[in-house]
């Protein structure tokens, strides 16, 4: 029985630089079909994408491009490691032509590379027909300008990208699950009717697609739930056989633990009904799924059942939502409480003076401001002694940058103008944007499978 | 048999996610023998008592007792979500720890893992919250 290993080397645009270096020398041990899954693609990555793209052609895939590959496109090719990612972006094709280039310069000869597009409902729909579907969730799209619109496109795609031989797979908006459900529909021949294989399939590419937080990461309680060397934490492999069986584990000698309680916070991450988890795939029943150590670092997931998918599919809809204006300031010592409040209570009062008319929050982190409006009324209320170190917080959003600038440089102006050893102003100035989540028929979503040739 | 009151960190571990302004915490017992009696305790109504200054309309629970393990999903918990929240945590990450620590429950010393810093300082009231 063939066993096919699955790695993730990245669980969101921004994920250590170097994670995938372990997992490729630890693939290049294993027998049998390999991949090594990027997956860097959120909702507001795309618009961000998708704007760079339409200044020019050539961009709008991910910049993480460049930071992941080079460290490991040779290695890969060598050892027939295939990748899989979603830093296609906005523009698979563009990304395709970037990792020929990529793959010139580090001498890696005979490179085959595909692209999976159609996602990209811009492209297929126009917009008033975009604001004719039913949102599902977030906000009304009423008449704001549309930055992106994106439908995620299954697994079955992924699959027809891998059976033209490509060594590197570049998508845009696919499920993250996608990215490792496809490897498996490819090697294993699984078929679209087999649904109970495909939702194995599903759960072990929802577990990976966050990478280390399936391994010890985003884990750790010092004295409560503790990992080891988490500095070095490894990211998970999966080892996944034709019958749906899947092992979860991580490259030897590196930090992290995979355990029962690692893996089952990671299968329930950003699950609502765990019965019916809805892919373009399958519906993914996650509730008789049981979960058990059967090695060091090894676990095996098995009980995931699936049901029929539905019949539409998702889509993201991302309008311009303005900007996000922050600064921030410290208080320390003695009295730094007070000192903090006066400078909130400065800088709302200037908000007011300068006439903003955007809602503005003035916070004091230290004080309970994270679970800002919770019922806390038992142990876990925070004391704010007067002695210590606090930060003033400063937000604002609006369509207007100029205001945005305004509430930020307000923090800063507390350097000369507000109370006594205000420190450290921080200050960030973002361009934002507003998701909606509609649902689109599948006639309208054609993915399609370009390979690339170097240029 | 000796009873404690203690939060909920002291029995379980969370995780919380995020789509839109919807909050997904999940709550996962650390021993087995603890899981019906943190069904029994942490309700749909006291996970909403919490949420519900902040915005919260509706919570649902799902229980999944194979790992064992309870998935709250959490209408409204997030100030709009990560696109529209005026605070420094759109994303809702740290919302699993305010349901570990807000909500207290009532358990058998023998639910709490060995070593366990609740154990240790359970004489003191302080900590234990009891």
């Amino acid at each position: 029985m063939t066993t096919v290993h699955v790695g993730c080397g990245a669980g969101f645009a921004g994920d250590r630089f170097d994670a995938a270096v372990p997992l490729v020398a630890a693939l290049a041990q294993a027998k049998g079909e390999r991949f090594l899954t990027y997956e860097v693609l959120a909702e507001r990555t795309l618009a961000i994408a998708q704007r760079l793209r339409r200044e020019n052609p050539d961009q709008g895939y991910s910049p993480f491009l460049d930071v992941y590959l080079p460290l490991v496109l040779a290695d890969c090719h060598r050892h027939g490691i295939r990748i899989v990612t979603n830093m296609g972006a906005a523009n698979p094709l563009g990304a395709a032509r970037r990792v020929h280039e990529l793959a010139r310069g580090l001498g890696v000869r005979g490179l085959k590379v595909a692209a999976v597009t159609g996602d990209d409902l811009l492209a297929a729909m126009s917009e008033s027909q975009l604001r004719e579907q039913p949102v599902i969730e977030g906000i009304a799209l009423e008449d704001r300008p549309i930055v992106a619109a994106n439908a995620y496109l299954g697994a079955g795609p992924v699959a027809q990208a891998l059976a033209t031989g490509a060594h590197v797979v570049l998508v845009g908006r696919t499920t993250d699950a996608a990215l490792t459900l496809g490897p498996l529909m490819h090697v294993h021949g699984w078929a679209p009717s087999r649904l109970d294989l495909l939702a194995q399939g599903t759960a072990c590419g929802h577990l990976l697609e966050c990478g280390a937080q399936v391994t010890g990461a985003y884990f750790p309680d010092p004295g409560f739930k503790d990992v080891p060397d988490l500095a070095r934490v490894g990211f998970p492999i999966a080892e996944v056989g034709a019958g749906g069986d899947v092992v979860v584990t991580k490259p030897p000698g590196t930090g992290g633990a995979v355990n029962r309680m690692t893996v089952i916070e990671q299968l329930l991450y950003e699950v609502h009904d765990p019965r019916n988890y809805l892919t373009p795939d399958v519906v993914l029943d996650l509730g008789d799924v049981e979960v058990e150590e059967v090695g060091e670092n090894r676990v095996r997931v098995s009980g995931a059942r699936g049901k029929p998918p539905p019949a539409t599919l998702k889509a993201t809809v991302c309008v311009d939502a303005g900007w996000l204006g922050e600064g921030e300031i410290s208080y320390a010592g003695p009295n730094a409480l007070a000192r903090a409040e006066l400078a909130a209570s400065v800088v709302r009062a200037r908000c007011a003076a300068i006439g903003v008319r955007d809602p503005v929050r003035v916070e004091v982190l230290g004080t309970g401001a994270i679970f800002r409006g919770a019922r806390r009324d038992r142990n876990a209320v925070v004391p704010s002694p007067a002695v210590g170190e606090y930060r003033v917080r400063a937000a604002v959003r609006s369509m207007q940058r100029k205001t945005a600038q305004q509430v930020s440089d307000e923090v800063l102006s507390l350097y000369c103008s507000g109370p006594a050893g205000g420190a450290g102003v921080r200050q960030h100035v973002t361009p934002q944007v507003a998701t909606a989540s509609i649902l689109v028929d599948r006639a309208r979503v054609q993915a399609q499978v370009t390979v690339v040739e170097a240029p | 048999m000796s009873e404690i009151d203690v939060p909920l960190h002291a029995v379980a571990h969370a995780r919380a996610g995020d789509k839109g302004n919807r909050s997904n915490v999940s709550v996962i017992a650390y021993r087995p023998e603890a899981f019906p009696l943190l069904v029994e305790q942490v309700t749909e109504a006291r996970v909403l008592a919490v949420f519900a200054p902040r915005g919260a309309t509706a919570v649902k629970r799902h229980v999944l007792p194979k790992l064992p393990a309870m998935n709250f999903v959490i209408d409204g918990a997030l100030e709009g979500g990560v696109n529209a929240s005026l605070g420094l945590d759109g994303h809702g990450k740290a919302l699993s720890f305010l349901v570990l620590g807000e909500i207290t429950v009532r358990v058998p010393r023998e639910c709490i893992p060995a070593g366990s810093p609740y154990l240790e300082a359970s004489g003191r009231r302080e900590v234990t919250g009891g």
